[in-house]
Protein backbone atom coordinates (compact mmCIF):
# COMPACT_ATOMS: atom_id res chain seq x y z
CA UNK A 1 0.00 0.00 0.00
CA UNK A 2 1.63 3.23 -0.79
CA UNK A 3 2.25 5.57 2.08
CA UNK A 4 3.79 8.21 0.60
CA UNK A 5 1.38 10.80 0.02
CA UNK A 6 0.03 10.02 3.98
CA UNK A 7 3.53 10.33 5.18
CA UNK A 8 3.92 14.03 2.99
CA UNK A 9 0.46 14.93 4.28
CA UNK A 10 1.41 13.75 8.28
CA UNK A 11 4.56 15.72 7.75
CA UNK A 12 2.83 18.84 6.49
CA UNK A 13 0.39 19.00 9.51
CA UNK A 14 2.91 18.67 11.92
CA UNK A 15 5.19 21.02 10.78
CA UNK A 16 2.15 23.17 10.66
CA UNK A 17 1.47 22.39 14.33
CA UNK A 18 5.02 23.16 15.17
CA UNK A 19 4.68 26.47 12.88
CA UNK A 20 2.14 27.78 14.88
CA UNK A 21 3.01 26.62 18.54
CA UNK A 22 6.54 28.47 17.96
CA UNK A 23 5.13 31.51 15.80
CA UNK A 24 1.96 31.69 16.09
CA UNK A 25 1.38 35.82 18.46
CA UNK A 26 -0.01 34.74 22.12
CA UNK A 27 -3.84 36.55 22.29
CA UNK A 28 -4.39 38.87 25.12
CA UNK A 29 -6.18 36.26 26.77
CA UNK A 30 -7.24 37.06 30.31
CA UNK A 31 -6.83 34.77 33.00
CA UNK A 32 -8.63 34.88 36.31
CA UNK A 33 -6.11 33.69 39.48
CA UNK A 34 -8.67 33.57 42.28
CA UNK A 35 -7.42 33.05 45.58
CA UNK A 36 -10.11 32.92 49.01
CA UNK A 37 -8.79 34.35 52.09
CA UNK A 38 -10.86 31.55 54.50
CA UNK A 39 -13.40 32.24 57.62
CA UNK A 40 -11.55 32.89 60.85
CA UNK A 41 -8.28 34.40 59.31
CA UNK A 42 -7.67 37.57 61.12
CA UNK A 43 -8.96 35.35 64.65
CA UNK A 44 -6.68 32.94 63.34
CA UNK A 45 -4.02 35.71 63.49
CA UNK A 46 -5.08 37.57 66.45
CA UNK A 47 -4.44 34.27 68.09
CA UNK A 48 -0.96 34.71 67.23
CA UNK A 49 -0.80 31.89 64.75
CA UNK A 50 2.13 33.34 62.89
CA UNK A 51 2.92 30.55 60.77
CA UNK A 52 -1.05 30.76 59.13
CA UNK A 53 -0.15 30.34 55.11
CA UNK A 54 -3.59 31.61 53.77
CA UNK A 55 -1.88 32.50 49.75
CA UNK A 56 0.94 31.61 48.30
CA UNK A 57 4.21 34.23 49.22
CA UNK A 58 4.37 34.97 45.22
CA UNK A 59 1.49 34.69 42.73
CA UNK A 60 2.76 34.84 39.18
CA UNK A 61 0.54 35.44 36.46
CA UNK A 62 0.93 36.54 32.98
CA UNK A 63 -0.27 39.99 31.46
CA UNK A 64 -3.36 40.57 30.95
CA UNK A 65 -4.66 38.07 33.91
CA UNK A 66 -6.17 39.23 36.34
CA UNK A 67 -5.79 38.60 40.00
CA UNK A 68 -8.91 37.89 42.35
CA UNK A 69 -8.99 38.08 46.39
CA UNK A 70 -11.91 36.83 47.62
CA UNK A 71 -12.72 37.49 51.65
CA UNK A 72 -14.31 34.88 53.09
CA UNK A 73 -13.35 36.18 56.74
CA UNK A 74 -15.66 37.72 58.86
CA UNK A 75 -13.07 40.91 59.33
CA UNK A 76 -11.52 43.11 56.97
CA UNK A 77 -8.42 42.69 54.81
CA UNK A 78 -5.70 44.84 53.49
CA UNK A 79 -4.52 44.30 50.36
CA UNK A 80 -2.00 46.37 48.69
CA UNK A 81 -3.50 50.06 49.14
CA UNK A 82 -7.28 49.04 50.06
CA UNK A 83 -9.11 47.15 52.16
CA UNK A 84 -11.62 44.15 50.60
CA UNK A 85 -14.46 43.71 53.11
CA UNK A 86 -16.27 40.61 54.31
CA UNK A 87 -17.91 39.08 51.64
CA UNK A 88 -16.09 41.20 48.65
CA UNK A 89 -14.18 39.91 46.03
CA UNK A 90 -11.51 42.21 44.67
CA UNK A 91 -10.71 41.75 41.14
CA UNK A 92 -7.17 43.38 39.88
CA UNK A 93 -6.23 43.53 35.96
CA UNK A 94 -2.31 43.70 35.19
CA UNK A 95 -1.71 45.09 31.87
CA UNK A 96 2.66 45.19 32.61
CA UNK A 97 4.92 42.62 33.01
CA UNK A 98 6.84 43.73 36.10
CA UNK A 99 6.98 42.62 39.74
CA UNK A 100 4.52 44.04 42.17
CA UNK A 101 4.62 43.78 46.00
CA UNK A 102 1.56 44.80 48.15
CA UNK A 103 0.97 45.12 51.82
CA UNK A 104 -1.64 42.13 52.54
CA UNK A 105 -2.52 41.26 56.00
CA UNK A 106 -3.46 37.65 54.97
CA UNK A 107 0.24 36.91 55.02
CA UNK A 108 2.30 36.36 57.89
CA UNK A 109 5.38 38.92 56.91
CA UNK A 110 2.24 41.51 55.88
CA UNK A 111 3.30 41.27 52.12
CA UNK A 112 2.45 39.41 48.86
CA UNK A 113 4.55 39.68 46.14
CA UNK A 114 3.05 39.29 42.26
CA UNK A 115 5.41 38.38 39.46
CA UNK A 116 3.63 39.36 36.02
CA UNK A 117 5.75 37.68 33.11
CA UNK A 118 5.62 39.02 29.56
CA UNK A 119 4.07 36.71 26.87
CA UNK A 120 6.77 34.35 25.35
CA UNK A 121 8.77 34.84 22.78
CA UNK A 122 8.55 33.41 19.26
CA UNK A 123 10.56 29.85 19.30
CA UNK A 124 11.09 27.62 22.23
CA UNK A 125 9.84 29.85 24.65
CA UNK A 126 6.39 30.31 23.32
CA UNK A 127 6.49 26.90 22.35
CA UNK A 128 6.84 25.64 25.99
CA UNK A 129 4.64 28.02 27.30
CA UNK A 130 1.52 26.25 25.08
CA UNK A 131 2.53 23.22 26.13
CA UNK A 132 2.69 23.61 29.38
CA UNK A 133 -0.94 25.82 29.16
CA UNK A 134 -1.86 22.87 27.79
CA UNK A 135 -1.20 19.93 29.71
CA UNK A 136 -1.91 22.47 32.99
CA UNK A 137 1.61 22.36 34.00
CA UNK A 138 2.29 26.00 33.54
CA UNK B 1 -5.07 4.04 -4.89
CA UNK B 2 -2.55 5.68 -4.62
CA UNK B 3 -4.16 8.41 -6.76
CA UNK B 4 -7.15 8.35 -4.30
CA UNK B 5 -5.08 8.79 -1.39
CA UNK B 6 -3.43 11.24 -2.82
CA UNK B 7 -6.62 12.87 -3.57
CA UNK B 8 -7.73 13.02 0.18
CA UNK B 9 -3.95 13.70 1.77
CA UNK B 10 -3.72 16.80 -0.69
CA UNK B 11 -6.67 18.93 0.14
CA UNK B 12 -5.99 18.13 3.97
CA UNK B 13 -2.83 19.26 3.71
CA UNK B 14 -3.59 22.33 1.71
CA UNK B 15 -6.46 23.25 4.75
CA UNK B 16 -3.41 22.41 7.26
CA UNK B 17 -1.09 24.96 5.50
CA UNK B 18 -4.18 27.58 4.53
CA UNK B 19 -4.79 27.53 8.90
CA UNK B 20 -1.45 27.75 9.96
CA UNK B 21 -0.63 30.75 7.51
CA UNK B 22 -3.93 32.61 9.01
CA UNK B 23 -2.89 32.30 12.27
CA UNK B 24 0.41 33.13 11.47
CA UNK B 25 -0.35 36.12 9.50
CA UNK B 26 -3.11 37.21 12.43
CA UNK B 27 -2.53 40.43 14.60
CA UNK B 28 -3.28 40.09 18.13
CA UNK B 29 -6.80 39.80 19.17
CA UNK B 30 -7.63 43.64 20.06
CA UNK B 31 -9.15 42.15 23.68
CA UNK B 32 -12.71 42.39 22.39
CA UNK B 33 -13.96 40.80 25.63
CA UNK B 34 -12.14 42.92 27.53
CA UNK B 35 -13.44 46.15 26.00
CA UNK B 36 -16.07 46.93 28.69
CA UNK B 37 -14.02 45.54 31.01
CA UNK B 38 -12.09 48.06 34.12
CA UNK B 39 -8.84 48.60 33.72
CA UNK B 40 -8.37 49.15 37.57
CA UNK B 41 -9.05 46.76 40.33
CA UNK B 42 -12.58 46.52 40.82
CA UNK B 43 -14.43 45.44 44.39
CA UNK B 44 -17.48 43.07 43.77
CA UNK B 45 -19.82 43.86 45.18
CA UNK B 46 -19.13 47.70 45.82
CA UNK B 47 -19.77 48.89 49.09
CA UNK B 48 -20.45 52.75 49.82
CA UNK B 49 -18.15 54.91 49.41
CA UNK B 50 -17.22 56.00 53.15
CA UNK B 51 -18.48 58.97 53.83
CA UNK B 52 -16.75 62.34 54.89
CA UNK B 53 -16.82 65.87 55.71
CA UNK B 54 -13.62 67.77 55.87
CA UNK B 55 -12.61 71.16 55.49
CA UNK B 56 -12.04 72.89 52.12
CA UNK B 57 -9.81 75.71 50.43
CA UNK B 58 -12.14 78.51 50.73
CA UNK B 59 -12.74 77.27 54.34
CA UNK B 60 -16.51 75.53 53.27
CA UNK B 61 -17.06 71.63 53.76
CA UNK B 62 -16.21 69.48 51.05
CA UNK B 63 -18.59 66.47 51.30
CA UNK B 64 -18.15 63.22 49.69
CA UNK B 65 -21.89 62.68 49.59
CA UNK B 66 -22.59 66.16 47.88
CA UNK B 67 -20.41 65.14 44.37
CA UNK B 68 -23.76 62.32 43.84
CA UNK B 69 -24.33 62.44 40.22
CA UNK B 70 -20.64 62.83 39.50
CA UNK B 71 -17.61 60.30 39.25
CA UNK B 72 -15.27 61.17 42.09
CA UNK B 73 -11.67 60.10 41.74
CA UNK B 74 -10.44 60.59 45.23
CA UNK B 75 -6.62 60.78 45.92
CA UNK B 76 -4.43 60.78 49.00
CA UNK B 77 -1.30 62.94 49.51
CA UNK B 78 0.38 66.05 50.39
CA UNK B 79 1.66 69.53 48.22
CA UNK B 80 5.32 69.09 49.27
CA UNK B 81 5.72 65.84 47.60
CA UNK B 82 8.25 65.49 44.88
CA UNK B 83 7.30 62.79 42.20
CA UNK B 84 3.89 61.11 43.18
CA UNK B 85 1.01 62.94 43.74
CA UNK B 86 2.03 65.79 40.65
CA UNK B 87 2.24 62.92 38.30
CA UNK B 88 -1.42 61.42 39.60
CA UNK B 89 -2.47 64.90 39.34
CA UNK B 90 -1.24 65.56 35.97
CA UNK B 91 -2.51 61.82 35.05
CA UNK B 92 -5.64 62.81 36.33
CA UNK B 93 -5.89 66.38 34.66
CA UNK B 94 -5.06 65.04 31.29
CA UNK B 95 -8.30 62.37 31.40
CA UNK B 96 -10.32 64.75 32.64
CA UNK B 97 -9.29 66.88 29.96
CA UNK B 98 -9.60 64.20 27.35
CA UNK B 99 -12.76 63.30 27.75
CA UNK B 100 -15.19 66.52 26.28
CA UNK B 101 -17.87 67.05 28.04
CA UNK B 102 -17.97 64.16 30.26
CA UNK B 103 -15.56 66.20 32.42
CA UNK B 104 -18.39 67.60 33.94
CA UNK B 105 -19.24 65.11 35.37
CA UNK B 106 -15.91 64.55 36.85
CA UNK B 107 -14.99 65.40 40.17
CA UNK B 108 -11.41 64.85 41.28
CA UNK B 109 -11.45 65.12 45.27
CA UNK B 110 -7.38 65.41 47.11
CA UNK B 111 -7.38 64.64 50.55
CA UNK B 112 -4.28 65.92 52.22
CA UNK B 113 -1.84 63.38 54.37
CA UNK B 114 -0.22 65.93 55.74
CA UNK B 115 -2.48 69.23 57.73
CA UNK B 116 0.29 70.30 59.46
CA UNK B 117 1.94 71.43 56.41
CA UNK B 118 -0.92 71.98 53.74
CA UNK B 119 -2.76 75.03 54.47
CA UNK B 120 -6.16 75.48 52.72
CA UNK B 121 -4.82 78.10 50.73
CA UNK B 122 -1.74 76.36 49.74
CA UNK B 123 -3.74 73.15 48.44
CA UNK B 124 -5.94 75.63 46.52
CA UNK B 125 -3.02 77.04 44.44
CA UNK B 126 -1.57 73.72 44.14
CA UNK B 127 -4.10 72.21 42.71
CA UNK B 128 -5.23 75.00 40.73
CA UNK B 129 -1.63 74.27 38.76
CA UNK B 130 -3.00 71.25 37.70
CA UNK B 131 -6.90 71.66 37.04
CA UNK B 132 -8.67 74.80 38.49
CA UNK B 133 -11.72 72.37 39.24
CA UNK B 134 -9.62 69.79 41.57
CA UNK B 135 -10.87 70.13 45.24
CA UNK B 136 -8.32 70.32 48.03
CA UNK B 137 -9.86 68.56 51.10
CA UNK B 138 -8.25 68.35 54.83
CA UNK B 139 -8.94 68.54 58.90
CA UNK B 140 -8.05 67.69 61.80
CA UNK B 141 -5.49 64.88 62.25
CA UNK B 142 -7.45 62.34 63.79
CA UNK B 143 -10.18 63.49 61.48
CA UNK B 144 -7.85 63.06 58.52
CA UNK B 145 -6.99 59.42 60.15
CA UNK B 146 -10.30 58.48 60.14
CA UNK B 147 -10.53 58.84 56.35
CA UNK B 148 -7.59 57.22 55.35
CA UNK B 149 -8.29 54.39 57.71
CA UNK B 150 -11.98 53.59 55.97
CA UNK B 151 -10.52 53.42 52.02
CA UNK B 152 -7.65 51.39 53.95
CA UNK B 153 -5.19 54.07 53.18
CA UNK B 154 -1.52 54.75 55.37
CA UNK B 155 0.64 57.69 55.90
CA UNK B 156 3.77 57.56 57.67
CA UNK B 157 6.18 60.51 58.31
CA UNK B 158 9.50 59.67 57.38
CA UNK B 159 12.55 62.49 57.86
CA UNK B 160 12.86 65.12 60.75
CA UNK B 161 12.55 68.87 60.54
CA UNK B 162 11.09 71.32 58.18
CA UNK B 163 11.54 68.63 54.98
CA UNK B 164 10.43 65.25 56.09
CA UNK B 165 8.66 63.84 53.41
CA UNK B 166 5.26 61.61 53.90
CA UNK B 167 5.18 57.83 52.62
CA UNK B 168 1.46 57.42 51.61
CA UNK B 169 -0.88 55.14 49.15
CA UNK B 170 -0.82 55.85 46.30
CA UNK B 171 -3.83 54.78 44.32
CA UNK B 172 -7.12 56.52 43.05
CA UNK B 173 -10.24 55.51 44.22
CA UNK B 174 -13.20 55.68 41.99
CA UNK B 175 -16.72 56.43 43.26
CA UNK B 176 -19.36 55.85 40.72
CA UNK B 177 -22.32 58.38 40.66
CA UNK B 178 -24.73 56.68 42.77
CA UNK B 179 -21.64 56.89 46.02
CA UNK B 180 -20.45 53.29 45.56
CA UNK B 181 -16.46 52.42 45.75
CA UNK B 182 -16.17 50.79 42.39
CA UNK B 183 -12.70 50.61 41.88
CA UNK B 184 -8.76 51.41 42.93
CA UNK B 185 -6.46 52.22 40.24
CA UNK B 186 -2.74 51.64 41.64
CA UNK B 187 -0.22 54.35 40.54
CA UNK B 188 1.27 53.75 37.24
CA UNK B 189 -1.77 54.08 35.11
CA UNK B 190 -2.05 56.47 31.61
CA UNK B 191 -4.52 58.53 31.64
CA UNK B 192 -6.46 56.90 28.69
CA UNK B 193 -6.75 54.09 31.52
CA UNK B 194 -8.71 56.50 33.43
CA UNK B 195 -11.14 57.94 31.02
CA UNK B 196 -11.88 54.77 29.79
CA UNK B 197 -12.80 53.86 32.83
CA UNK B 198 -14.45 56.99 34.14
CA UNK B 199 -16.64 56.67 31.03
CA UNK B 200 -17.67 52.92 32.10
CA UNK B 201 -18.90 54.51 34.99
CA UNK B 202 -20.77 57.18 33.96
CA UNK B 203 -22.49 55.16 31.46
CA UNK B 204 -23.54 52.93 34.71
Amino acid sequence: MPRRPLLIALALLVAGGLGWATLAPVEAASREALFEIPPGTSARRLAGEQELLILPQTIRLGVNDVLALKNADHAPHVFGPTLIMPGQTFRLPFAQAATYSFLCSAHADGQLNVIVEPHPAPGWERFRWRWSSLTGTG
Amino acid sequence: MMRRVALVAAPLALAALLAGAMVLTREPAPEPARAQVMRAGVYEPPRAAPGFILRGADGSEVRLADHRGKVVLLTFGFTHCAAVCPTTLSTLAQARGSIGEAADQVQVIFVTVDPGRDTPAQMEEYLAAFDTSFIGATGDPEELAQVRAAYGVTATKEGAGPHYAMAHTSSIFLIDPAGRLRAMMPFGHAAADFAHDVELLLEG
